[in-house]
């Protein structure tokens, strides 16, 4: 399962990430790494990109990113 | 001389903490090579400290220019001193940049800032602790209000010891020192990195041992060497947060209980629209509009005493007219629009320093990604409704090379508040002021804007992967009067820069060449047929022909003075007006109006683009661009429009009327109303927009209950 398929305030934790070097080395950047909780927060008003929760600070990111983070 | 590179996260309050640090002293450049704003500053009261403030990074990895330029700056660029401004409410993610700034092999100083929230929040930070473990002194600090400035100016004048660096696991531990050469660039090894790689020109033989070994623990711990890195980094920083750190906070923060209603699923549109109808009606319509008399009333002050100072000294007539009517006269209606502007970019920093407008990026996203941009390349448009050049700055922010590029040229596509006079005197003259047309010019520049994002995506040049987009969304702060104004003044600095210099010698030359003939013989405004400026009219009149305005020369002059300020584009056509004819019908008015959207937009925004694309080439593609899409719309409005209303009053020429130009330029009151027409139909829609996705979801939870 991926991020993408969350729902709006749900958590979850991130078990992978995957994608081209550049896009997943920005994404680990930003704390998003194996074992880290992530909650979705919300669906901006047309439908994407989300907002989600971590490590207690809030990230945008669009559903295509989303779906790159494998959670469990 | 000692040189304190300032480095940190976006939104940690690194400007706020550089504009305490170095007070008003500090200059703007760029870095050389590249686009990216270059500021600097001594330590207030201290010439001997220099400080420079870098780009705001996450991390030290070369995928955005700013990354890139901060960490050059930090290996090459040999400051003494790195002071790493923390953001003591978002710990965990900012000594991500810290662990790497520790690695680099200089003096570290974190400067813990934000303290005042945390203790707010009741969280509790060990910093003695903290600072053991890390070994570098770190000060606590909260630059909006002044706490621990003090000690930080102290430490930053004396001498600091590099620190050491934080410990990996034994497996990657053991893959470093395998590798060998400094701390910093072994990681960098490691994480293959190719720029490190390509600077540190490695022989073959070298560059087979570093792979082996990528090779080795990749295999060890089944994920890229990068990953392993940046994840083992993580590790070890929640280990040292683990003794040195504790967080108290529960429930809904402030910033929380705020996006609940501000980014809501059906408020969120509604209420932006609000934001900037509102913002347009302050800063133009009311607040604004008080202020053009004062500056009108302070013109005509200054134009009669510099009139009777010329006469009691004796100055010729063909003096007094070029200093009060050629120059005098020209800039005073130009700075009229000034107090409008520094309004309006008093609205707009006081969104951006509150974090607003990274909310506005979330919201409108969408709508960019369908065209392959971002919500990030909407902002710049924002502000391009007010001035392109802050808009075409403000393009930093988008990390894409591409999106970059796209935003930057179609950021002049939105009709800036100086080209607001220029439609507003046409509309008024040629259409009695219809309303219907200022809001459809916008349309038709938006709609510039779409267009060309979709067919441009699709040519060689921007063609690419479409852009990641990942953006923090910082918590909202109160914004500090002090920051405000600062960065109202950073952004409107540009346009009175502009009105001083460039407008200033362009009204001098403009008059010149207004009253003198060839070969140079002063021959005044009566005979201004045979004055060098129609001469050059003349003499370009003919490319305009087919976009219907080439008849008389002074609308030929007229768009090339616009090059010079869009706002110049009416003091020519008043000046020649005044003393020539010059026809247009009401096609060939809207043509001219289609023209000035899309033309290649004044020297300042040029300069802005050539700074901000790095390259002249890319700069006249760019214009090239720009000036070829308006000669086709407007070349298609004048086709279409002449075919479709043959025979009637629409085609039919007629003269400008002089006196009318006059009030026209000043009725102020309906270039307001254009923008605000605009947003609130933007607010209606979005309004519409929220009662029918409300429907929808009602209809569908009584079908489903059925």
């Amino acid at each position: 399962m991926t991020l993408k398929e969350i729902g709006v305030n749900h958590t979850c934790i991130v078990s992978k990430v995957v994608g081209d070097k550049a896009i997943k080395k920005r994404l680990m950047d930003m704390g998003i790494i194996k074992g880290v909780s992530i909650k979705v927060v919300k669906i901006a008003p047309l439908g994407d990109p989300i907002q989600i929760e971590l490590k207690g600070y809030e990230l945008t990111i669009r559903k295509e990113e989303a779906d790159k983070i494998i959670v469990g | 001389m000692k040189t304190i590179a300032l480095v940190g996260n976006p939104n940690s309050g690194k400007t706020t903490l550089f504009n305490e640090l170095t007070g008003a002293t500090h200059t703007v450049g760029n870095w050389p090579g590249v686009t990216v704003e270059k500021k600097q500053g001594h330590l207030r009261g201290n010439k001997h400290i220099t400080i420079v403030d870098l780009p705001g990074i996450y991390s030290l990895s070369p995928y955005t220019l700013e990354e890139v330029i901060t960490r050059e700056f930090l290996t090459e660029g040999n400051p003494d001193v790195i002071l790493n401004i923390v953001d003591a409410s978002n710990l965990e993610r900012n000594l991500y940049l810290t662990t790497q700034l520790l690695e680099i092999g200089k003096p570290v100083i974190v400067a813990l800032n934000m303290i005042d929230v945390v203790k707010k929040n009741h969280d509790v930070i060990d910093v003695f602790k903290l600072s053991q473990i890390l070994n570098c002194p770190i000060i606590e600090l909260s630059a909006t209000k002044g706490i621990g400035l003090k000690e930080l100016i102290v430490t930053l004048k004396e001498e600091v010891s590099v620190p050491s660096y934080i410990t990996f696991n034994s497996t990657i531990e053991e893959a470093l020192s395998a590798i060998g050469y400094s701390r910093y660039n072994a990681i960098k090894l490691l994480e293959q990195d190719e720029k490190i790689v390509k600077q540190m020109h490695l022989t073959q033989e070298e560059e087979q041992k570093i792979q082996v070994v990528v090779s080795k623990l990749e295999e060890q711990l089944d994920d890229d060497a990068a990953s392993i890195i940046t994840a083992n980094r993580y590790q070890v920083i929640s280990e040292i947060l683990k003794d040195s750190y504790r967080k108290n906070r529960k429930g809904l923060s402030l910033t929380d209980k705020i996006d609940k209603v501000v980014t809501n699923k059906w408020l969120g549109l509604p209420i932006f629209f609000a934001i900037f109808w509102l913002m347009y009606y302050l800063s133009i319509s009311t607040i604004g509009d008080m202020f053009i008399g004062h500056v009108e009333e302070i013109g005509g002050v200054i134009q009669e005493f510099v009139n009777n100072g010329l006469v009691s000294l004796g100055a010729g007539e063909v003096m007094i007219d070029f200093v009060v009517n050629g120059i005098i006269g020209s800039i005073v209606p130009i700075f009229t629009f000034v107090p409008q502007l520094m309004i309006m970019f008093f609205f707009l920093a006081l969104l951006e320093d509150s974090g607003y407008m990274a909310r506005i990026a979330f919201i409108m996203d969408r709508v960019f990604s369908k065209f392959g941009l971002s919500g990030k390349s909407f902002i710049p448009m924002l502000l391009g409704t007010g001035c392109s050049v802050p808009g075409i700055m403000a393009t930093r922010t988008i990390e894409q090379e591409n999106d970059r590029k796209m935003t930057i040229l179609l950021t002049p596509f939105i009709p800036c508040g100086a080209k607001l006079p220029v439609f507003a005197m046409i509309i008024v003259m040629m259409f009695n002021g219809a309303a219907w047309i200022g809001p459809t010019i916008y349309l038709i520049g938006f709609a510039g804007v779409v267009i060309s994002g979709i067919v441009l995506k699709r040519t060689k040049r921007f063609k690419g992967d479409p852009a990641p987009f990942i953006m923090e969304l910082p918590d909202y702060k109160l914004p500090r009067f002090k920051g405000v104004v600062i960065h109202m003044w950073d952004k409107a600095k540009h346009f009175i820069i502009k009105a001083g210099t460039v407008i200033f010698l362009a009204c001098a030359v403009l008059w010149v060449l207004q009253n003198f003939a060839f070969p140079f013989t002063y021959v005044g405004p009566e005979a201004i047929d045979q004055s060098i400026l129609a001469t050059i009219g003349n003499g370009l009149r003919w490319i305009f022909v087919p976009l219907g305005f080439g008849d008389s020369w002074g609308s030929s002059v007229a768009t090339i003075t616009g090059l010079i300020a869009k706002e110049v584009v009416v003091a020519t056509l008043a000046s020649i007006g005044n003393n020539t004819d010059i026809y247009f019908s009401q096609v060939s008015a809207f043509s001219f109006m289609v023209f000035t959207i899309f033309a290649a937009p004044c020297v300042a925004a040029i300069g802005a683009m050539k700074r901000e694309l790095g390259s002249m080439k890319e700069t006249l593609w760019a214009l090239g661009f720009q000036t070829g899409l308006a000669y086709v719309m407007a070349l298609l409005v004048n086709v279409v429009g002449n075919l479709i209303f043959k025979g009637t009053q629409v085609v039919e020429k007629v003269k400008l009327d002089p006196t009318m130009l006059e009030s026209a330029s000043e009725e102020a009151i309906i270039q307001g109303d254009i923008v605000m027409i605009v947003f609130g139909i933007l607010l209606g829609i979005a309004l519409l927009y929220m009662i029918v996705e409300f429907i929808k979801k009602f209809v569908m939870k009584k079908a489903v209950v059925k």
